[in-house]
């Protein structure tokens, strides 16, 4: 059996298909199993602090530590796209999502360097 | 003074008091060893006297969040606000109990605080969703601010609409570059100070006054 890591790349289309909740789920139990996920689009903000939220209540001793996450940075720096005026009179949440996204375990996966249009990740296998 | 001019300025007040807005709770959020509870003591031992927890160099010192109520900030012109300080635990995305073994901690007691920082920075990403009304988001300017829990959390507290100062930590360090957190985030207001040795806390103050207010 050759030893590796499995990598999954979930498309944008499958993506929206779930909720938010069956998103961090799904991202959570595939990268739990040792699984680097790829996302084509990345989630929205209130989507990625409920994955730390989550990620958090999932780490045990000896077991789950956590997860290693790089996106893209977005063309203007770190400013997610306004929605106007209105939008921020009448308090619609901005729902502007990512890049592309790699989420992968934190003790198997590590940055190695990330720009504006590369991200290097090193993973290695358990 | 007139008795108009008197008059003008109880009325002022009295107007100022029924619409007076209830304090800002106030989160001080940002990555961990980033001088969040530094700071924190400083705010409120400058304003009440009283301070809010133990610092150390330990990663995940702080792990529950800790609030201080109606901690208020004034400046020379008269103008000052009332807020409560959340200090919060350092966000991350990961946190192994072997990293505390490095700090001469046993493993027993390694297992209980990293169990405590899970749970700290879980409460803390609950109530930026739920509690907190603004942010001072704290930054070690010797380090390299495009870390991606950077980039999330402040992209976390855009969505949400929070007002938020990004306070460049440390510059009493011979590596601090307030340069590069500028050019990381030129969106917000960026403030360069040392909460330990107190380096230009009026400015933070005064432009929390300003933006808060």
């Amino acid at each position: 059996m050759i030893q590796g890591v499995q990598i999954d790349l979930i498309s944008s289309e499958r993506l929206e298909n779930l909720t938010s909740l069956e998103k961090i789920r799904m991202i959570l139990e595939k990268v739990i199993d040792g699984n680097v996920i790829v996302l084509e689009k990345g989630l929205t903000p209130d989507e990625q602090s409920l994955l730390i939220e989550t990620t958090m209540r999932e780490i045990k001793p000896d077991g789950f530590a956590g997860i290693e996450m790089e996106t893209y940075s977005s063309e203007s720096g770190t400013h997610q796209k306004s929605g106007g005026l209105f939008s921020g009179l009448f308090g619609k949440k901005d729902h502007t999502s990512g890049r592309m996204t790699v989420i992968g375990p934190a003790n198997q996966m590590k940055t190695l360097k990330k720009d504006k249009n590369l991200i290097s990740a090193w993973v290695s296998s358990r | 003074m007139s008795f108009f001019i008197r008059t003008k300025k109880k009325l002022k007040k009295i107007i100022s008091r029924l619409f007076k807005k209830k304090q800002m709770r106030i989160g001080i959020y940002g990555p961990p060893n980033a001088g969040k509870t530094t700071l924190s003591n400083r705010i409120v031992r400058d304003w009440t006297g009283d301070a809010v927890g133990p610092v150390s160099e330990i990663p995940h010192e702080t792990r529950r969040a800790r609030r201080k109520e109606g901690v208020t900030i004034a400046d020379e012109k008269g103008n000052a606000i009332t807020i409560d300080i959340v200090d919060t635990p350092g966000v991350t995305t990961k946190i192994d109990y072997k990293e505390f073994l490095e700090y001469g901690i046993e493993s027993e007691e390694a297992v209980v605080r990293a169990r405590e920082a899970t749970e700290g920075v879980a409460e803390a990403m609950h109530w930026l969703r739920e509690d907190i009304e603004g942010v001072i988001y704290m930054l070690d300017s010797t380090q390299d601010p495009f870390m991606q829990v950077n980039i999330m959390l402040i992209g976390i507290i855009e969505s949400r609409g929070l007002p938020v100062i990004i306070v460049a930590n440390k510059n009493d360090l011979p590596d601090a570059s307030s340069t590069r957190i500028k050019s990381a985030f030129p969106q917000h207001p960026v403030i360069s100070i040392s909460g330990l040795e107190g380096n230009n806390v009026e400015e933070l103050y005064e432009k929390m006054i300003d933006f808060f207010g």
